[in-house]
């Protein structure tokens, strides 16, 4: 079964990947875990996602395009990418989201990938 | 025994067997259910005519598998899982032959799974491993039918959508995941003791099917210490229920409750339970907390209680499973041969919560009552009496001023 490794972080954690003296530290914990879904062979894809201010939001509304700076929601912890993988049951994806480095920190949400619906080509 | 009789009995013996089987092949709990219950009634209107089939389980979870698939066929679903499911039950045809096996332990586990909707995991249980429908343990629980109704489907589609396993855990694991299920069946013993402060109708039913619930998981995990030490906890606590109210309806303490009302059999089994337990020499809190109970209700041997000995096990709890309300209990054994002790055990607990604790007040009030300090005492049980949410209780207190 395909999972989604939703990845939820602070502002304070986000904020350390534009600091010089943090970035570092703070990719290579990824690396790493990246590394490690590789290797056990559950990685099916994924992306990190650039800072919340980068985000534009759009919406259509009575046939007008409503755009606006910002993400969705205006939350604590933001969304920061996602992992998706493949593992045979919930209990192995939690297992893999314990040892992603935002669960520490964030969030972790795991959500298991749609199945096509019917009809779908 | 008449044909109805047999297919109901068998409906109430089975249900969790055939049900555990069915779901653990197909990961869907409510489509497993569906398919039960159309056997049941199946069985119900032809075993009268031809008679109760020499293996009824083995009947029942045929004919559930052939609903079962039916249904799939019928829904929309991709041909390759429409397969492996017709694979994973075909085996169980084979199975049938030489025995059902009993899947129930996976289904506990899949119930009480932490992904679960805490609030779901007990009445999960009491559904699918027990077969009680969901009015029943809507109004155990005190919801309305719906919201239970509603809840329970959304577990099950919890369970289906997100690929919860029907797996026994690993060792590593197993501890934890057992105490998720030791939770779910203490939490439904629990409910059925609150309903009882509140005289609620049938309150002691649900504790009897949590009782169940614990045999059926000692039985399949016999080498698991405390699932036996909550199966004693319990045994030892129910066996009491009679003797905590008088029959006008009166609030009776344990030391003053009449003996022949306390179910001696039902002692009896708790006490062979927690031996068993102990043989197995891996303590933890359900058989320390079953201890206790063992040591109230020795009285009814020698008229006494070995009041040191309380003070160690609650000692020991206090390492295991640290609390507020075993910080007071033990206060209280101190107290009951040194009252001085006892309160200033009482008053060394360093929690801002025992102001609004019921226990801790009561306690109190019995500890200056003990050392003459009778203004003080009045005073402590006015404030428990203001803390309790039982009405037995609350005029047991006001009358103790």
């Amino acid at each position: 079964m395909q999972y989604a490794l939703v990845v939820y972080e602070t502002q304070a954690e986000l904020a350390r990947r534009d600091d010089p003296a943090q970035a570092q530290a703070y990719w290579a914990p990824y690396f790493a875990y990246s590394r490690a879904l590789a290797e056990a062979g559950v990685a099916v894809g994924g992306a990190g996602l650039q800072s919340p201010r980068a985000a534009t939001s759009v919406r259509l509304r009575d046939g007008k395009r409503q755009v606006q700076d910002g993400p969705f929601a205006d939350t604590k912890e933001q969304l920061g990418g996602l992992f998706l993988i493949e593992v045979p049951s919930l209990d192995k994806a939690l297992e893999w989201a314990a040892r992603c480095p935002a669960s520490s920190t964030g969030t972790v949400e795991v959500r298991p990938v749609l199945a096509p619906p019917p009809g779908a080509r | 025994m008449n044909a109805n009789r047999a297919a109901e009995q068998v409906a109430r013996e089975s249900y969790g067997r055939v049900l555990a089987l069915l779901a653990s092949r197909t990961k869907d709990v409510a489509a497993a259910e569906d398919a039960l219950s159309e056997a049941l009634l199946a069985a119900l209107t032809q075993w009268p005519r031809e008679g109760v089939p020499a293996n009824p389980v083995a009947w029942l979870m045929t004919a559930s598998k052939r609903r079962l698939l039916d249904a799939r066929r019928r829904h929309d679903v991709r041909e390759a899982a429409a397969a492996t499911i017709e694979l994973e039950l075909a085996t169980l045809d084979q199975q049938a032959e030489v025995g059902v096996p009993d899947e129930r332990l996976r289904l506990l586990f899949v119930c009480a799974h932490p992904a679960i909707d805490a609030e779901a995991r007990t009445p999960l249980m009491l559904q699918t491993v027990l077969g009680l429908d969901a009015e029943r343990i809507a109004s155990a629980f005190c919801v309305a039918p719906k919201t239970m109704g509603q809840r329970l489907w959304r577990a099950k589609a919890k369970i289906r959508d997100a690929g919860i396993a029907f797996d026994v855990p690993e060792v590593s694991e197993l501890a934890e995941r057992v105490s998720f299920v030791h939770e779910a069946i203490y939490a439904a013993f629990g409910t059925s003791w609150d309903d009882a402060a509140e005289g609620a109708d049938g309150a002691g039913d649900l504790a009897r099917e949590a009782i169940w619930l614990a045999e059926v998981l000692s039985g399949l995990l016999p080498d698991e210490a405390e699932s036996k030490g909550l199966l004693a906890l319990m045994l030892l606590s129910e066996a009491r229920r009679q003797a905590r109210r008088s029959p006008t309806g009166a609030y009776v303490p344990l030391k003053e409750q009449d003996l022949a009302r306390w179910d001696l059999a039902m002692l009896h089994e708790g006490e062979r339970r927690l031996a068993e337990a102990s043989r197995l020499q891996k303590l933890g809190p359900f058989q320390l907390e079953a201890a206790i109970q063992s040591l109230h209700v020795a009285r009814r041997r020698d008229g006494r209680r070995d009041d040191a000995l309380l003070v160690q096990l609650y000692d020991g709890l206090l390492q295991l499973a640290p609390s507020l309300g075993v910080q007071v209990a033990r206060a209280a054994a101190i107290g009951a041969s040194n009252p001085r002790a006892g309160l200033e055990a009482l008053d060394g607990i360093d929690d801002a919560r025992t102001q609004t604790h019921q226990p801790w007040w009561a306690t109190r009030a019995g500890l200056l009552r003990g050392l003459g300090r009778l203004d003080e005492a009045g005073q402590a049980f006015e404030r428990a009496a203001g803390l309790t949410s039982d009405d037995a209780v609350r005029r047991w207190l006001l009358a103790q001023r």
